[in-house]
């Protein structure tokens, strides 16, 4: 009987964690307006339980999934009793109520962590702190009780099989991108708590930036690995191997990515140089707000998009209200509290400050020119101007050249010294490479292709630019060490994080270019016995078999590829599959992955005669674009482990103590 | 103070956008569904299924409100849709076929078999109207009212819940 009770265990759960929720909004800010140590204490132990209580309700809709409970109406909607164990553990996430429950399950996941390493932070700091994410949470946790509750049941009348999970999502890569994507999205939170309580405590000093480095970065490597993920899983997936489709919901994820980007950088600069506070601050709060902005926009279905969740006028209301009143608030608490006189720290226009300032300028042009793509079609809806929609060409046309002339200024910045660097000294740094950049991004497409390419030529300059100066810099940063290696210990990992995530940057854009540029496709009509040749591979078609699925039928070719007349041979298995549930079709692409090109083919569709339309690609570096991601990611990490952030608990907070009694707070006053 | 107001831009520009997004929810979202909605049925001239010598053309789906599917042969789903089509034929809805990137002796075959429900079938072996129509694939249906118009968009398998839940109550809407 128990086991019959489990989606009301997780409902309780869910009532249970909110009222923690409530409790952690409440007293822990109080406490810290009425400087009550007790009250602000709540803070912590409520986080954990909080944490510990979504758990529990998270582990019960998992236990539905898994225990084929077709009287909850989550469990019948989006799973199917033939469905193979792993997809019923990631169904739970593939529908909006799952995920809205794995969101808050992060989200007090981040909490609790936060809550953990407060180390000696000032005890009315992390009250704010955990105050504000209280906040957040109860409202996360009111819109799944009041419009999203996973477990809904269908009783009396259980079906007696459900209705199956999209078999777009039965595939690995959704299982891994969405939970990578909340993560980084709700991971911004944290740094966003930690600027509201800066704003409302006053302390507004470099010290706050430098606890919220680390979640930053750990937050902004995460994201970037979603992003990256359903790149790739859009392009072996959707069939027709294209990897960004500038698609609302994909450019709803690049948004905070781009603005957490800024931050990342723009955190740096607050907390080496003290300078860029506001701006800092403002940051925060503009990527957190994207984050949920994305929420909105994918859940409202306000949007047309391939990722549209089942559309709910109550639930797009609810969303929309918890994001004006996030924002607003947010945006007023800087507005009324943000330094009045900034303090000035003085900087050269060329030093690492003024580079960092430009690419912050760069990355929030950027993110508005995504941003008006994205809602343009809205507005104009709105005002009754007509339908139109905004595609590829609009955020090509302009993304493109921002992201060259933004990676000018990278290669200048990461070489570039603190406060002033003298430009004779610049100049013999990066004269060499810069002249090595030229010359090897214009040929390189030759020695490559045979013929010239103007963007591939732009990407690959662009690359070297960013890299060579940085390899210049490692050499002269170990030169005068006993031997390389010790050198090379010597540099802090947050120095490797950039110098890692910087490669990262210029592999994805050579990927980029030389994809775009160079890819080979051809559209072909194949049947047993048919040769179609593609960039010096042969594909023969060897036979078209049927064969059936757990859940399932499916029309595969074999295929056999050779390279030139002597290379070796393999085999690729493209199918045509039909979901027998949703009698919905999908194409399963076959894919030679390699380093430097992937094979790609996919089968179209039946031409009767025993022929198909199949589709046969040739994607040169498409790897690139996701290991670059890899490399970014990785950079982050490298980041947050530094040292420094452990060894600052003990340091900072007393910096932070003396510089809050030196500085004047104008803005209490 | 200047500085103070010019902040506070921030927040009412932010509910500025928000508005937007307000209004933008109570926008009909099938409407935003496919760039043809509330347009003309795309032109066209081609034969029918049953009679080479047989010329239609946008005229066709001028006077009544008209499901327009488009199938072929070829097409699994499209088998298995036509009991819920010729369901929605029963409720005196007139249907017109297209069938796409076929052949004549495939299509008719398929009709024998499985149920005719269409009133003609536009013959469409190169697949142009389907072109014109931002077809993706075989089972796609459109709405098209008395005018002419494409008024709804259905991609792939139409289910007795779409059936009931979409297509009988759209129809009721136009007619």
């Amino acid at each position: 009987m128990f086991i019959k009770l489990i989606p009301e265990i997780g409902h309780f759960a869910l009532i249970i964690a909110l009222l923690m929720a409530m409790v952690q909004a409440v007293m822990p800010l109080a406490g810290a307006a009425t400087r009550r140590p007790l009250w602000m204490a709540y803070g912590q132990p409520m986080a954990a339980g909080q944490f510990l209580f979504i758990a529990i309700a998270y582990a019960c809709l998992t236990a539905s999934y898994m225990l084929d409970d077709f009287s909850v109406a989550n469990v019948a909607n989006n799973s199917n009793s033939l469905l193979p164990w792993y997809y019923k553990f990631s169904a739970v996430w593939g529908n909006h109520e799952g995920s809205v429950l794995l969101w808050s399950l992060m989200l007090a996941g981040w909490g609790f962590a936060a809550s953990l390493f407060t180390g000696n932070l000032p005890r009315d700091m992390v009250a704010r702190v955990m105050g504000v994410m209280g906040m957040v949470c109860v409202g996360f946790l009111l819109f799944i009780l009041i419009t999203s509750n996973p477990f809904e049941r269908l009783l009396p009348d259980m079906p007696q099989d459900g209705a199956d999970l999209n078999p777009l999502l039965q595939d690995f890569g959704l299982v891994v991108h969405p939970p990578m994507l909340y993560m980084g999205y709700v991971g911004f939170s944290v740094v966003f708590a930690f600027a509201i309580a800066a704003l409302m405590g006053g302390r507004l000093d470099a010290a706050w930036t430098r606890w919220a480095r680390p979640w930053t970065n750990l937050a902004w490597a995460f994201l970037t690995v979603g992003i990256a993920l359903g790149s790739w899983w859009a392009y072996y997936e959707l069939g027709w191997g294209g990897w960004w489709f500038w698609d609302p919901v994909e450019n709803a994820s690049l948004l905070p990515w781009l603005t957490g980007t800024a931050l990342v950088h723009s955190l740096a600069v607050t907390e080496k140089r003290g300078s860029f506070k506001s701006w800092t601050v403002l940051l925060a709060i503009s990527t957190f707000s994207l984050s949920l902005m994305g929420t909105f926009l994918v859940r409202s279905g306000v949007l047309t998009s391939v990722h549209a969740f089942a559309n709910d006028p109550a639930r797009g209301f609810f969303i929309l209200m918890l994001l004006a009143i996030t924002v607003t608030l947010s945006l007023l608490v800087f507005a009324l509290r943000a330094p009045r006189v900034s303090h000035k720290v003085g900087f050269n226009w060329l030093s690492r400050d003024a580079l960092l300032l430009v690419n912050n300028i760069f990355l929030v042009i950027m993110t508005v020119t995504v941003l008006l793509g994205t809602v343009y079609p809205l507005i104009l809806d709105s005002l009754g101007l007509g339908k139109i929609s905004v595609g590829p060409p609009y955020f090509n046309a302009l993304f493109v050249p921002l992201t060259v002339v933004m990676c000018i200024f990278m290669g200048l910045g990461s070489v570039t010294r603190w406060k002033s660097m003298a430009a004779r000294d610049l100049l013999r740094k990066l004269w060499l490479a810069g002249v090595a950049a030229l010359v090897l991004g214009v040929l390189m497409p030759l020695l490559y292709r045979g013929e010239w390419n103007l963007f591939v030529s732009l990407g690959i300059v662009s690359a070297l630019w960013i890299v060579l100066p940085m390899v210049r810099d490692v050499f002269d940063k170990t030169r005068h060490a006993s031997s390389f290696v010790a050198g090379v210990r010597k540099l802090s990992l947050s120095y490797w994080g950039m110098v890692l995530g910087h490669i990262g940057v210029a592999v994805t854009i050579v990927g980029v270019a030389v994809v775009s540029n160079y890819n080979i496709e051809r559209n072909v009509r194949m049947s047993p016995g048919t040769t179609v040749d593609v960039a010096g591979y042969q594909f023969s078609m060897r036979e078209l078999t049927e064969r059936r699925g757990p859940n399932f039928l499916a029309d595969t070719s074999i295929i056999e590829v050779q390279r030139g007349d002597s290379g070796s041979r393999f085999i690729m298995r493209p199918e045509k599959r039909l979901y027998l549930a949703t009698g919905m079709p999908m194409t399963q692409v076959a894919l030679r992955p390699g380093l430097f090109r992937d094979l790609y083919v996919a089968m179209g569709e039946d031409l009767g005669d025993g022929s198909w339309a199949m589709r046969v690609q040739y994607k040169p570096f498409v790897r690139w674009l996701w290991l670059g991601a890899l490399l970014m990611a990785s950079g982050g990490l490298l980041a947050v482990l530094d040292k420094r952030y452990r060894r600052a608990a003990v340091h900072s907070s007393a910096s932070s103590m003396k510089s809050n009694s030196d500085t004047p707070r104008e803005a209490t006053a | 103070m200047k500085r103070r107001l010019l902040l506070l831009l921030l927040p009412v520009g932010f509910l500025g956008l928000a508005l937007f997004f307000y209004h933008g929810l109570s926008l009909d979202p099938s409407q935003r569904d496919s760039a043809l909605m509330a347009r003309e049925f795309p032109a066209f001239e081609a034969t029918t299924l049953r009679d080479e010598a047989q010329q239609v053309d946008q005229s066709l789906l001028k006077g009544e409100v008209t499901l327009v599917n488009v199938w072929g042969e070829w097409c699994p789903a499209c088998k298995q849709e036509m009991p819920q089509l010729l369901e929605l034929a029963d409720h005196d809805i007139r249907m017109i076929g297209v069938n796409y990137r076929d052949t004549r002796e495939k299509g008719l075959e398929f009709l024998s078999e499985f149920g005719d429900p269409f009133e003609t079938n536009i013959f469409d072996p190169e697949g142009a109207l389907g072109f014109d129509l931002g077809v993706y694939g075989a089972p796609e249906t459109f709405l098209v009212d008395a005018d002419g118009v494409i008024r709804y968009h259905h991609k792939g398998y139409v289910s007795p819940e779409d059936v009931r839940e979409r297509i009988l109550p759209e129809v009721e809407k136009w007619r």
